[in-house]
């Protein structure tokens, strides 16, 4: 990281000022309303002015998604660990497990409304089955990839079924398993979003809701932007605690690139 | 006397796939007294790996006897220092830690682990990388890492499976010499697998050479050259002799 890492940024950045002024150019200079179209500068301005309002939704917003994470990865823990114990399980548990990600969660969400109610259980439920599979694949997959000469070399060693776990295939599986935790903290926060959406009280999902339902266009937006950041604060966050967790691997990784 | 430090007698394996089978090895013969140095020789594929994994205890004989120490019942896993070709070290380990891996295993304490990895490493001049990480390393280094992580977990009896057969010539001669050091330091029993015939008469007191699949013993050498050795030996006219009735012997079986 450091001066390199955020001058690596530097053309998503430049084409993204390039792009938000575009939007703001085209729409001061045409016949489009504002309350139809707003401008970036005007959707920042009602952030700003509103934000007393944005911020309880937001930090409600952010609870279910953190106790969705937190949910998520231990149950796709959980079943890396079933898929991994032989290859019957594997085969028994993982069609199930693709089928399940088939079901629209459009149709499952009311029906968790109407099982569990309007409270937080349910927002943290539809994240947590948005984002269980990239970790439970990703992690399950890291354990199968073990080298088999090193699993060969261990049983050389007369290792032991849980010490060849716990030295070699854990630690080595723990790449794919922040692989599969990134791409579920993207998910995230749309998750918990579309959870509100269906029925709720506090949330940004509501918010975005009430404020389109009312024609305040300019607040829609400011929601999106408030949710975009805030995913990428959570991928900024897993990829910080990879940095930490897993020193080897990023000195492994920038030798080879 | 003593038992030999192994003895393989009549030990042949055959894998079946389904119906079809596939002789790998046909019966082998082979004996190894404490403290020598042997070596394998052979074409690709004549079954040289799998009678180490065998020896190693990862795979089982179709048939024959595998005797360490005169023991042929118990299980051999753990009574002998595997080395596969890769070196196959921990990514997330530090050099120290990969080297204790063997102890760490066998349940050592993880202080006195530690301190007999940092011994071994600077009796063999690789102290300074004691707390690096193997993406640092250089292939010839890798490979000496992971000799000492074998020679830490056993250092009676090695099984050395090409461990330089990637290296560049040069890395490769330092190498050679290094292990030689390390053999002579413990007295070790050595099987060393290699294809390159200068590199086993350089380290060996015998040499087997096995034929094309199914493996089996071509011929039996001596190598008769005075101990301590130095690589100057090879261009002695005995070994340049050996060099040359190997390589045509290998060369024969190559085309078969």
């Amino acid at each position: 990281m450091k001066l390199r890492g955020i001058a690596g940024f530097g053309p998503a950045f430049v084409l993204a000022v390039g792009l938000l002024a575009f939007w703001e150019l085209y729409v001061r200079s045409s016949q489009i309303s504002p309350a139809v179209l707003p401008t970036p500068t005007g959707i920042v301005q009602a952030l700003i002015d509103n934000w007393d309002v944005i911020s309880v939704h937001t930090l409600q917003t952010l609870l279910e998604t953190v106790l969705g994470m937190a949910a998520a990865t231990l149950l796709g823990l959980l079943l890396a660990a079933l898929l991994d114990i032989s290859s019957w399980t594997r085969r028994a548990i993982y069609p199930l497990l693709v089928t399940s990600q088939t079901i629209p969660m459009i149709a499952l969400a009311p029906l968790l409304l109407i099982w569990f109610g309007f409270d937080l259980g349910p927002k943290v439920l539809v994240v947590t089955l948005y984002c269980f599979f990239p970790i439970a694949v990703a992690c399950a997959d890291g354990l199968a990839s073990a080298d088999p000469e090193l699993m060969k070399l261990l049983r050389s060693m007369r290792a032991s079924r849980w010490q060849a776990l716990w030295l070699v295939r854990l630690p080595g599986a723990m790449p794919s398993f922040f692989s599969g935790l990134r791409i579920a903290a993207t998910y995230s926060v749309t998750g918990a979003i579309f959870g509100e959406y269906v029925g709720g009280f506090q949330g940004l999902g509501i918010y975005m809701e009430t404020a389109a339902n009312s024609h305040v266009i300019v607040l829609v937006f400011a929601a999106i932007l408030v949710t975009a950041v805030l995913s990428l604060l959570l991928f900024g966050l897993v990829s910080l605690i990879e940095r930490i967790a897993l020193p080897w691997y990023h000195s492994t990784a920038r030798r080879i690139g | 006397m003593d038992p030999p430090k192994l003895l393989v007698q009549g030990v042949t394996k055959t894998y079946r796939d389904g119906r079809r089978s596939l002789e790998a090895l046909a019966p082998i013969d082979l004996a190894i007294a404490t403290g020598e140095f042997v070596s394998i020789i052979g074409p690709s594929g004549c079954g040289k790996s799998t009678l180490f994994n065998m020896i190693a205890g990862v795979e089982k004989a179709s048939s024959g006897v595998i005797a360490i120490d005169g023991n042929a019942e118990e299980a051999r896993a753990g009574k002998s220092g595997y080395m596969p070709q890769q070196p196959l070290l921990l990514p997330w380990r530090t050099i120290e830690e990969n080297v204790m891996l063997g102890l760490d295993i066998r349940h050592t304490p993880r202080k006195q682990a530690q301190q007999e990895a940092y011994e071994l490493l600077k009796r063999f001049g690789l102290a300074d990388f004691a707390q690096d990480y193997p993406a640092t390393l250089s292939g010839g280094m890798r490979q000496r890492i992971a000799l000492l992580r074998t020679v830490l977990f056993n250092h009676d009896f090695l099984l050395l499976d090409e461990p330089f057969g990637a290296l560049d010539a040069l890395t490769r001669l330092s190498s050679q010499v290094w292990l030689l050091d390390l053999w002579q330091e413990y007295h070790a029993s050595v099987l060393f697998i290699t294809h390159d015939v200068r590199e086993a008469i350089l380290l060996s007191d015998r040499i087997y050479v096995f034929s094309a699949r199914p493996g089996r013993v071509l011929r039996i050498v001596e190598v008769d050259l005075p101990r301590p050795r130095q690589p100057v030996q090879l261009a002695w006219a005995q070994s340049i002799q050996l060099e040359q009735e190997l390589v045509t012997l290998l060369l024969k079986e190559q085309k078969a």
